[in-house]
């Protein structure tokens, strides 16, 4: 009952900063917080990337196995996309099963890697209707500080581009790269009475009307979005988050997605 | 998204099935179907055959999980294991999770949840036969249900999805279109307020045909509130000649 108070006391303060123009960080509305991005740091992964959102830490790994691939899909192998929120990562989370939050954190991310095709999966078909690879994307979530998606999408991304498919642990020749065709981005706003605000922290989530992640590529086509929280929106602020978001991709894509030629 | 371009999807203008690009599918909505339930709901969206049901407002069960200061929406999407090709496991897995997340959020706008602090209102939505667009078929009989069951509500929530096939925006995706298509974008709206609740995307689409897509799919939510408004005129009016037990087959 006491943390209600208090959930009531930082929304309070999150809206009167807003309303004088500022955040509780000192940023711009349309600023992120300083992004880091370290890649390969798990040996035992194929690929693995460490983002640093701020304060918010979200450690991707990858992992290939042999396995079948799907009834309806024989050539295709498969991409598995998880999220756990552990408990370590936040006073909020909670051990058990994936509860809706990880599941939609798993999932959006999961549909900007499919939605811009990032990898062929019949790439990574070994033996048609018998043996495929599964590429399990298993998102860790170590300190929540708010806008898991962005950071879980980077760092997805990230460990994507540095697989090696470990063909000779499984009796096949020749390790490989995995080709990465696309460098879709998330980018998350929250509208909070009427001003958006990119890069939500925690107290900013909260305090929330509305939150959208837009996903879009390389091209500026869009390959996902995702509403979230339970008022309504305009039409104008969607089309014009839509706008910011690509423009926001773009910006990281080039900063941390770039793969030198 | 998949492999397109083995099936043809427009033809002379015309879909898969016949229908304009800004057409929607057929719709028929019974009000009141179930005995037991407050409000309840049947909703055939073309091939998609789905009822909601409406508890509440009711105790909060587990206690813990009460808001003091308003009511909890619980919404709960499951598949019938037999309503697609491949049985479905029954219980929820991660895609009826997500869906029922939000769905309650596409819902919780209109809900006034002030006036029953420390109460459940449920919401249960069951897909008997399943023929894409099934959240938005559910989440339009559970705005109906939630009216039927006399639950306070500003305004009710329509839902619809469009999409790209064959390159073109076309509104309400079938399982051909969905399956095989390009993208997927299920939107639901307050549809006098021009207000969207709920909106989510997967595939592939431009910044243009997102916006293009947006308009189509918000007109369409306009003809499909009034649909679900006639329903529930139709209802509550003295002589139910609307009211029919057919259940479809």
């Amino acid at each position: 009952m006491g943390l209600e108070i208090m959930d009531d006391v930082r929304k309070d303060f999150v809206r009167n900063m807003l309303s004088e123009g500022d955040r509780e960080d000192g940023r711009g509305f349309r600023e992120y917080r300083e992004i880091s991005l370290k890649r390969d740091i798990i040996n035992k992964a194929e690929g693995s990337a460490c983002v640093k959102l701020g304060d918010t830490e979200v450690l991707v790994g990858a992992k290939l196995e042999v396995g079948s691939p799907f009834p309806d899909s024989p050539t295709e192998g498969v991409l598995i996309t998880n999220a756990e929120l552990v408990p370590l990562a936040s006073p909020e989370f909670e051990s058990g099963p994936p509860n809706e939050k990880s599941i939609q954190l798993a999932r959006v991310v999961d549909r900007g890697i499919r939605g811009a095709g990032v990898i062929d999966l019949e790439k990574l078909c070994i033996e048609e209707g018998e043996k495929v690879w599964i590429l399990f994307l298993d998102i860790h979530v170590l300190d929540n500080n708010g806008n898991l998606i962005d950071a879980a999408a980077l760092g997805a991304i990230a460990a994507l581009q540095n697989i090696r498919v470990p063909n000779e642990r499984y009796g096949l020749t020749g390790d490989e790269t995995l080709q990465v065709h696309d460098t879709p981005v998330d980018v998350t706003m929250v509208e909070i009475d009427g001003t958006i605000v990119v890069d939500p922290t925690c107290n900013e989530e909260n305090a929330a009307t509305n939150r959208l992640t837009v996903i879009s590529n390389a091209d500026g086509s869009l390959s996902g979005l995702q509403k979230t929280g339970s008022n309504g929106m305009k039409e104008e602020t969607i089309v014009e988050m839509v706008e910011l978001g690509i423009e926001k991709a773009g910006e990281i894509r080039e900063k941390f997605l770039k793969v030198p030629s | 998204m998949k492999k397109e371009g083995e099936i043809e999807f427009i033809k002379d203008g015309k879909r898969v099935d016949g229908r304009r690009f800004d057409e929607l599918r057929n719709i028929k909505i019974e009000v009141g179907v179930l005995k037991r339930a407050d409000g309840s709901c049947y909703f055939e969206l073309g091939d998609n055959k789905v009822l909601a049901a409406v508890y509440g407002p009711r105790e909060m069960h587990p206690r813990h999980a009460q808001d003091a200061k308003m009511a909890v929406v619980k919404f709960r999407y499951n598949m019938a294991p037999f309503s697609v090709d491949d049985r479905k496991r029954p219980g929820p897995d991660r895609r009826s999770v997500e869906i029922s997340k939000v769905s309650r959020e596409a819902l919780d706008p209109v809900i006034l949840r002030e006036y029953y602090p420390k109460a459940a209102i449920e919401v249960y939505v069951e897909i008997l036969q399943s023929d894409a667009g099934t959240r938005t078929a559910g989440i339009n009989a559970a705005s109906v249900a939630l009216a039927d069951a006399g639950v306070p509500m500003r305004d009710l929530v329509s839902s619809v999805a469009v999409g790209k096939v064959g390159g073109e925006i076309v509104l309400d995706l079938n399982a051909v279109e969905d399956n095989y298509g390009e993208a997927d974008m299920p939107i639901a709206m307050i549809a006098r307020r021009n207000t969207i609740t709920a909106l989510q995307m997967d595939g592939n689409l431009t910044k243009d045909e997102f916006e293009k897509g947006l308009k189509l799919a918000m007109k369409a939510c306009q003809q499909i509130y009034e649909l679900q408004r006639a329903a529930l005129i139709g209802r509550y009016n003295k002589d139910e000649s609307a009211k029919s037990k057919d259940r479809g087959t």
